[in-house]
């Protein structure tokens, strides 16, 4: 049986059915992305007076990933603008660009991901005194980045310091190996933390750059929370990763089925040219509203 | 913009002419991205006291942006009666989703949220 609709526009709505098909989606996508920016908003307007971390992100890096994005929506288009004369190399070319901005973009966020989960905050039980800003603080909470036995390590958080003992399963065979306890570890604190203002953690950077990091040594027994900037650090990290994720699996999928029809389905450009030009439309239809929530993620999560 | 595509059976719908009035377009609005993504983070760095005005000039650039995307890269300026009934229903349903959210602020005054 032949699918109606799929090159040719329906007379009444004046569409082919995928066009209608992908509208819908969209529509869906805007209410799934919409709810996690209303709890966003919701989380960010009930947090306290300096408790909402902020400033923790690579602006430069988002800026960056920014300008990979848009321009990988600029080549999508063009590339089906080449489609409409025919010129088949050019949308070669063009959705090329778009695949490897696609993939740059996953790069560089899992660099910026990886770079959280070794970036901690620790609550003391008694407040020590740092340099931040120029001056000498009184302090509970510190920001920085953690040396044991020379790693800087990953996921670390309050249970680790105490250790865990060797789990073994009825047969005794050890299923997780003994961790051992840490006494104290070595600590390289940031000269800022989120509950200043971003006007006094601009400043308190620019007084420190170039200033190396007054490592400290900190006892375990001295710790009562440590955490990683993981989803259980904070509400804002929780939705900072939600979000930022359930984006970039979207890119990842809008990156696989452009890569798809770029590749391997490209032979349908020699059957049936004007199904194969619908199909490219569809895909980036898809691919700028990828583009479209991130103009609003960069600025929401990144700057504000 | 679709609405000469599909006018006869051939593949190739467009006129060379329009196609690259089309490209210019596309690169008109890509610049405008450029250039509207540089001011956001350019007036970031001015650190305003306010932080509604903060707020207010970071939504208002983004949604200018976005505007240009879903108008030009996805042709919304000139789309079929169909696409802007299913979106017209779509803008409605999500300001519902945010306002309904919303309501609830009452029960997480500021402050509320810890951690």
């Amino acid at each position: 049986m032949e699918i109606p609709y799929t090159s040719k526009p329906r007379p009444d709505t004046g569409l082919y059915n995928a066009k209608v098909g992908i509208w819908l989606f969209l529509a869906s996508e805007v209410m799934l992305f919409g709810a996690l920016f209303s709890a966003y908003i919701l989380l960010r307007v009930g947090a306290g007076e300096g408790t909402w971390p902020h400033g923790l992100l690579s602006i430069p890096i988002g800026t960056f990933n920014t300008f990979v994005l848009i321009t990988s929506s600029v080549t999508v288009v063009l590339g089906w603008a080449s489609l409409q004369v025919g010129n088949f190399g050019r949308y070669k070319v063009y959705q090329a660009i778009t695949i490897l901005c696609a993939f740059g973009f996953l790069g560089i966020k899992s660099f910026e991901y990886r770079d959280k989960f070794k970036h901690y905050e620790v609550w003391l039980k008694n407040p020590i005194t740092v340099h931040q800003g120029g001056k000498e603080v009184q302090t509970d909470r510190l920001l920085g980045h953690i040396e044991y036995e020379g790693h800087h390590p990953y996921f670390w958080n309050t249970a680790r310091l105490a250790g865990s003992p060797e789990i073994k399963d009825k047969n005794g065979k050890v299923v997780k190996a003994a961790v051992a306890r840490v006494e104290s570890f070595k600590f390289q604190p940031d000269p800022i933390h989120y509950t200043m203002s971003p006007k006094e953690m601009a400043h308190a950077k620019k007084e420190s750059f170039g200033h190396p990091h007054q490592e400290i040594e900190i006892k375990a027994s001295d710790v009562k929370r440590l955490s990683a900037f993981v989803p259980s650090h904070s509400t804002f990290f929780a939705i900072y990763f939600t979000l930022t994720a359930l984006h970039g699996l979207h890119v990842l999928g809008g990156a696989i089925v452009i890569f798809y029809i770029w590749g391997p389905g490209a032979k349908m450009w020699k059957t049936d040219p004007q199904r194969y030009m619908n199909r490219v439309e569809v895909s980036g239809l898809f691919w700028h509203f990828v583009d479209l929530v991130w103009i609003f993620l960069f600025p929401i999560i990144y700057l504000l | 913009m679709s609405d000469h595509s599909h006018s006869h059976g051939e593949a190739h719908g467009h006129s060379p002419e329009e196609v690259s009035k089309h490209k210019k377009v596309y690169i008109a609005v890509f610049i405008a991205l450029l250039i509207g993504t540089v001011v956001t983070v350019a007036l970031n760095y001015l650190h305003f006291d306010s932080k509604a005005l903060t707020i207010a000039i970071a939504l208002f650039v983004a949604s200018i942006k976005a505007t240009l995307v879903a108008c030009y890269f996805m042709h919304l300026i000139s789309e079929k009666k169909m696409i802007y009934v299913i979106l017209g229903f779509t803008t409605i349903l999500v300001i519902a989703l945010m306002v309904l959210t919303l309501t609830s602020y009452a029960a997480f005054p500021n402050g509320t949220v810890t951690h």
